[in-house]
């Protein structure tokens, strides 16, 4: 019931294909995450639909495997 | 899926113009995030109603596919999915929070 950074990242990344992806371990759980998301693929977008879609690339995990996403979202600066 | 939990949420999210979805109630949460949010929302004075999911398996299932969101805690405000946990508190750190619920005309400590 864990996940390693690299998964998520790549799973995010599948979905997100321009997405930079940062990941920091909150704790050694392989449980709780940070991740810090910029993709052009936010603009325009709700912060609530930018962290939607970033749910939509990790599925079902998110909330199961992946207990504790701190998530922070944003588009690239021109 | 289960229509009549659907229901029962969109009630709840109508009749209540502040609910918080969480885990745990609004005096002992059972989960930091959910505290987190809980303490936002007292800080600011703001008068909300704490709906405990882990007491009712089907609304904690019914509310993630409600939103599309995966996640508790939930905020709604005047029936509005506001955000989880992080979008809460980084909009209280910009100020954006109080600015919303003064839009929406809820009451919030000056």
């Amino acid at each position: 019931m864990a996940m390693d950074a690299a998964t998520i990242e790549r799973l995010i990344k599948e979905g997100l294909p321009d997405a930079r992806v940062s990941i920091e371990a909150l704790r050694d759980d392989g449980d709780h995450y940070a991740a810090h998301v910029v993709s052009a693929a936010f603009r325009g977008k709700s912060r609530v639909q930018q962290h939607q879609m970033v749910f939509q690339a990790l599925g079902s995990r998110m909330g199961n495997e992946l207990h504790a996403l701190a998530l922070q979202t944003s588009a690239p600066e021109d | 899926m289960d229509t009549t939990v659907h229901d029962r949420i969109r009630q709840q999210v109508t009749d209540n113009p502040v609910v918080l979805f969480m885990k745990g109630t609004p005096v002992f949460p059972q989960c930091g995030f959910s505290a987190t949010v809980v303490q936002i929302l007292s800080h600011l004075g703001v008068k909300f109603k704490g709906v405990d999911v882990l007491a009712d398996s089907s609304v904690r299932e019914g509310i993630k596919e409600f939103s599309s969101w995966p996640t508790i805690p939930q905020l709604y405000v005047k029936g509005e999915f506001i955000g989880g946990c992080d979008i809460v508190r980084e909009m209280f750190e910009t100020g954006e929070l109080q600015q919303m619920f003064a839009e929406k005309e809820i009451p919030v400590r000056a």
